[in-house]
């Protein structure tokens, strides 16, 4: 109970001071001008726009969505404390517990309405075009889902971050380099590892486990096979078949990406003195 | 009496630096207790002990027999008003959201939070972000929180550091009212001199060790403070005056018409009787009893330099 309203204290608090308008904004030009210029490439070839849509947003998505969680999040608990709000907070009838996931719903709600309003009018104006295919609407709903999950995920990294570090510069320093890692590095150097072990020691298992250790791959697996209609432009199609691994697995994954950061910064956060 | 909150043998070290050592206070309901001591004393160590953000190293700490770090935690929080020293808010949110939050939090239904605000005289600034609020108002609401859901214990750390003289009245004032309702109430603090007559009770903390704890009264007692006897004495008077008096009676200032001495409590008697056999040498006599603040310096000169 007392975790919603740390949740809702934070919510007001972004609405507040801007958060919410800048991220729905932001979210929602990208997402605009991917829909209404990306669908050019398709031209007069009988191709699902939306699926087109899908595939471009979910790239983008990989790039922002966990940057707003981060700037979001970073100074979720260090922030207070540096502001001298943390002490006067704790003394109230609130477990430690409740604030780390008071603040991270808190958050995942603004990102949550920030990604449903700004991808939901990209969905809008594209629903005005016609020939537009069941199973896109369907894939587009499970990435603008996804994408939450994405950014929940980032959330509570952030959140962890936040309860490690005792200074609030160095939480944004540590927030930059999660970006960092999951979004740029991770991938490049998965790439170099592959090319220079040839296939001699990692096979097909060891990469797909590897994967899963980065929510944003996750999320790029689940968005470019789950339906076939957009794999067919991901350029995930097609005999390699990269991920065979079903989508619920994607999903649990996902699911631990956000319970296991937020776990651990409800235990750094206990743990850590006043 | 029942005590309201306890520290019992209560020692906390923060990697090697003691904090606080081996202490044993209680705050008995309906009492305002002085916490007093230098910055470092171990005034503030204590304070969140009592609110379970820290754990006690040693020893235990209780409010109405709840470890307040514990799992029950809450339960004891609920009970407690506490105002930290420089107490901050989020600055972009107005006075009235931030009561509304923190009574959500309690529990309490915010209907009393116009009434609070009104209380503390900040009623007019409900609706204006709290970023512009003085230091002297933000205190206010500082003060309004602590009271939302009327709690048992109220804590208050070094309530006036950094206010102006007019603010300090005020605040002072309040927790007079709050005295006067019986509400059982701790107060840190380093200015002694202005607690001195609004408290029931004293603890003097110094270097992480509780020198002594009681009523005015019993401190007094407890340090055999000199009670100082001034005496306007007929012109040179003084030192046939002086050779009448007993030994206990020590000089501690003489001019041609003034005698000023030292008496210990026990010999405070004899000397008065001495006085009174003078007769006409003596004009005046003007007796004070040490405050709190030379009762500190004594304790805290007789404990010697923490290290």
């Amino acid at each position: 109970m007392n975790a919603l309203v740390v949740a809702a204290q934070e919510i007001r608090v972004g609405m507040r001071n801007r958060w919410v308008l800048a991220t729905t904004v932001l979210m929602a030009a990208l997402a605009l001008s991917l829909a209404l210029l990306g669908s050019a490439p398709t031209g007069t070839v009988k191709a699902d726009p939306l699926a087109v849509v899908v595939v471009s947003l979910a790239s983008l998505t990989i790039f922002l969505v966990p940057l707003i969680a981060l700037l979001l999040s970073f100074d979720a608990i260090v922030g207070e404390q540096e502001r001298g709000t943390l002490m006067l907070l704790l003394s109230y009838p609130v477990a430690r517990w409740q604030v780390v996931v008071g603040k991270a719903l808190g958050q995942i709600a603004i990102l949550a309405v920030a990604t449903v309003v700004g991808y939901g009018a990209a969905a809008a104006a594209l629903w005005l075009k016609a020939g537009i295919g069941a199973q896109a609407w369907s894939a587009y709903a499970a990435m603008v889902a996804t994408s939450i999950m994405l950014g929940a995920s980032f959330v509570s990294m952030g959140c962890l971050a936040s309860t490690l570090v005792h200074e609030r510069a160095t939480a944004a320093g540590l927030a930059v380099g999660v970006w960092l890692f999951f979004v740029l590095i991770y991938d490049t150097a998965l790439l170099g590892i592959l090319v220079a072990d040839q296939g001699r020691v990692i096979g097909k298992p060891v990469l797909d486990s590897l994967l899963l250790l980065n929510p944003a791959d996750v999320y790029r697996l689940f968005n470019m096979t789950a339906s076939e209609s957009v794999s067919v432009y991901s350029g995930m199609a097609g005999p390699g078949d990269p991920a065979a691994l079903p989508a619920p697995v994607f999903l649990a994954v996902l699911g631990a990406w956000i319970v296991v950061p937020l776990a651990l910064a409800i235990l750094a956060f206990r743990r850590r003195p006043l | 009496m029942t005590r309201i909150a306890e520290w019992s043998s209560v020692t906390k070290r923060y990697r090697g630096v003691t904090a606080v050592e081996q202490v044993s206070l209680g705050l008995e309901a309906g009492q305002v207790t002085a916490l007093v001591g230098h910055n470092g004393a171990g005034k503030t160590t204590l304070i969140k002990l009592l609110l379970g953000l820290i754990r006690p190293s040693e020893g235990s700490v209780r409010i109405s027999g709840i470890d307040p770090a514990g799992n029950r935690g809450a339960e004891a929080r609920r009970a407690i008003g506490f105002l930290p020293e420089s107490v901050a808010f989020h600055g972009a949110m107005t006075g009235h959201e931030l009561m509304a939050f923190y009574a959500r939090l309690k529990g309490e239904p915010d209907g009393r939070n116009a009434e609070l605000l009104e209380r503390v005289g900040i009623a007019h600034a409900a609706n204006r972000r709290v970023a512009t609020y003085s230091k002297g108002m933000r205190q206010r609401l500082g003060i309004a929180q602590t009271l939302i859901g009327d709690p048992r214990l109220m804590l208050f750390d070094e309530p006036t550091s950094g206010l102006d003289p007019a603010s300090r009245t005020e605040v002072y004032r309040m927790i007079d009212t709050l005295r006067g309702s019986g509400a059982t109430v701790l107060i840190s603090t380093h200015a002694l001199a202005e607690v001195e007559d609004r408290v029931d009770r004293a603890a003097i903390m110094h270097g992480g060790r509780l020198l002594a704890a009681g009523t005015l009264d019993e401190l007094r007692r407890g340090v055999v403070a000199d009670v100082r006897i001034h005496l306007s004495v007929r012109p040179c008077a003084t030192a046939r005056l002086l050779a009448q008096l007993p030994a206990e009676a020590r000089c501690a200032g003489r001019s041609d018409a003034a005698l000023t001495l030292d008496v210990a409590p026990g010999a405070k008697m004899a000397v008065l009787r001495a006085i009174a056999q003078a007769g006409e040498l003596v004009e005046d006599v003007e007796m004070t009893a040490p405050g709190l603040q030379e009762l500190y310096d004594r304790l805290v000169g007789a404990a010697g330099d923490p290290q």
